[in-house]
């Protein structure tokens, strides 16, 4: 039953991807005014690329083709190990947060190796850029992940949402810092204003897309729906850990069914959010990503500190 | 005692108290002088927050009085006062940027630590829950020093200087349940003097050097060729 339920679990997150990601577009071109497309779209435009042949750069070796499969398997693993809808299932339990930022980096270091193989001057610097900005993303990142691990007392994920479940309604500062920072790393990561515009195909300021820029046919659909789902595993992500209300404890169809319009409803509000902000500010220079992380890397550190300061037991002598 | 064991007013508190210290990390890493004020003005918007939600949870009612005070002097009129003499200085564009923002907020970083590891034995023996948050009140009066050292510009060492005040007068609140009301009174009265004696001593600054970067105070114009 268990594993029945993981499949389902994670078979709904990676098809429910592109509907988040459209929906996040529609409410985009509303605050900017503009005719939204039907949220369905992303599901139109990765069969339409499914359907086309892709074409391979004469330079290109085989791991330019292999790049794309192994982009998705390790963002695919890596949905399977967060909880979506329910708490208690199996790769949740076997494989914890370290395993995720690890497959987060597998599937980047795939991305990067792809772009440079393909020998255009675009995809080299659209590998560098990745890779600054994710070598310091990460470290904001884990920190963050430890300040809830030492309050939770595990990194696994399934466990740690037990842990904020049953103390119910704690104003913790770690956690506040903790939020901030998974915020900005996450912006910065799935590669959305100001870090990097994901609608953009100008030289000076692309990051993703210079490096998937040789993709094209069923590869390009599959590393598109791989950021997708990536995209989501971030909301999911902050909504689950910092909000975990709603989600379903046990494996009953009316439990299961309330956790499914529980993350739907937080992944709308989250992404609305997401939304807005890209809205309100301007994309900034490459240069001044490195002080933004900064900023999200001594959130973290911050949230640890208070952590250790105000809010860890303490014996009285 | 953990943080599962305070009512909600007491994790406010101490939601305040990390928000305090986040502050003074902004203010150490903002580079341009009117957002400096600003940041200024909203710690002490938390400060207060954070005394009357004091007053509210330990019956205090001339915490009240002080939290009153703390909003008016510091998060009002000393930010309205210094931003008035920034435009009229014509300092409202100048930049005071940190030569190595890096290892400043390391630095930052590691005087939190440190004013952990200093109040440790203070509040090993004592029973207050509040307690905890005398280390942030440490480091928030640290890390105003800092921002002094930090800076060139006379309009940021008055915000370090006030900060530390703030750190002092947190630190008040969460041990002591505030100081007597003569004291707390007559510190309020001082710092409105500092601001504006600090007024004054900016126009002369600007008149004598024609700048308000005090790397040029030790430079003696007369003896210079």
């Amino acid at each position: 039953m268990s594993g029945l339920l993981t499949l389902l679990q994670t078979l709904l997150f990676v098809f429910s991807a592109p509907l988040l990601a459209g929906w996040s577009k529609r409410v985009k071109c509303r605050l900017q005014n503009r005719r939204a497309p039907s949220v369905l779209q992303p599901y139109r435009d990765l069969f339409k690329l499914y359907r086309k042949e892709p074409i391979v750069p004469y330079p290109a070796s085989w791991l330019f083709r292999a790049a794309p499969y192994l982009i998705f398997a390790s963002t695919v693993l890596a949905a399977a190990i967060v909880p979506l809808v329910a708490v208690n299932l199996q790769p949740a339990r076997i494989a914890d947060v370290i395993v995720l930022v690890g497959f987060f980096a597998l599937g980047r270091t795939f991305q990067v190796l792809a772009a440079m193989d393909s020998g255009t001057a675009f995809g080299g610097l659209g590998a560098s850029r990745e890779m600054t900005i994710s070598s310091l993303a990460e470290p904001a990142m884990l920190m963050a992940v430890f300040t809830l691990a030492m309050s939770a007392h595990t990194t696994n994920l399934s466990q740690a949402l037990h842990y904020v479940l049953d103390s119910g309604v704690v104003l913790r500062p770690s956690f506040v810092f903790a939020l901030g920072s998974l915020m900005l790393v996450a912006v910065a990561e799935t590669g959305r204003i100001p870090v990097d515009n994901p609608a953009t195909h100008l030289e000076l300021t692309m990051i993703h897309e210079a490096m998937i820029l040789e993709y094209s046919g069923r590869w390009l659909a599959l590393i598109d729906w791989a950021s997708q789902i990536k995209f989501m595993l971030y909301g999911v992500l902050i909504a689950n850990i910092f909000f975990p209300w709603g989600i379903a404890q046990e494996t009953g169809w009316q439990a299961l069914g309330q956790g499914i319009g529980a993350i739907a409803l937080k992944l709308a509000v989250l992404a609305w959010l997401l939304v807005l902000s890209e809205a309100l500010f301007a994309k900034m220079r490459i240069f001044r990503v490195r002080e933004y992380l900064s900023f999200a890397y001594l959130l973290s550190v911050l949230g640890m500190l208070s952590y250790i300061i105000l809010e860890a037991a303490r014996v009285h002598h | 005692m953990s943080i599962t064991d305070l009512d909600l007013y007491g994790q406010a508190i101490l939601l305040l108290a990390g928000l305090i210290t986040l502050t003074s990390f902004l203010m150490l890493g903002q580079s341009r002088l009117p957002r400096l004020v600003m940041i200024f003005a909203v710690q002490g918007w938390l400060l207060a927050a954070a005394t009357s939600l004091a007053a509210a949870v330990l019956d205090y009612p001339h915490l009240y009085v002080s939290a009153a005070m703390t909003l008016g002097l510091k998060g009002l009129l000393i930010p309205i006062l210094l931003q008035r003499l920034m435009l009229r200085l014509g300092l409202h564009r100048e930049m005071d940027t940190l030569t190595h923002p890096a290892s400043v907020m390391m630095g930052g970083t590691s005087l939190v630590i440190f004013s952990y590891y200093v109040s440790l034995p203070v509040i090993a023996h004592s029973p207050l829950v509040t307690l905890n948050a005398i280390a942030v009140s440490l480091a928030v009066v640290l890390l105003g020093m800092l921002l002094m050292i930090t800076r060139r510009q006379a309009v940021a060492h008055v915000v370090g200087f006030m900060s530390i005040e703030n750190g002092l007068f947190f630190a008040a609140v969460v041990a002591t349940y505030g100081m007597p009301m003569v004291v707390e009174l007559g510190i309020a009265f001082d710092v409105l003097v500092a601001a504006v004696v600090f007024g004054v001593f900016f126009f002369q600054i600007n008149d004598s050097i024609d700048s308000l970067n005090v790397d040029q105070l030790n430079k003696l114009s007369e003896v210079e060729p």
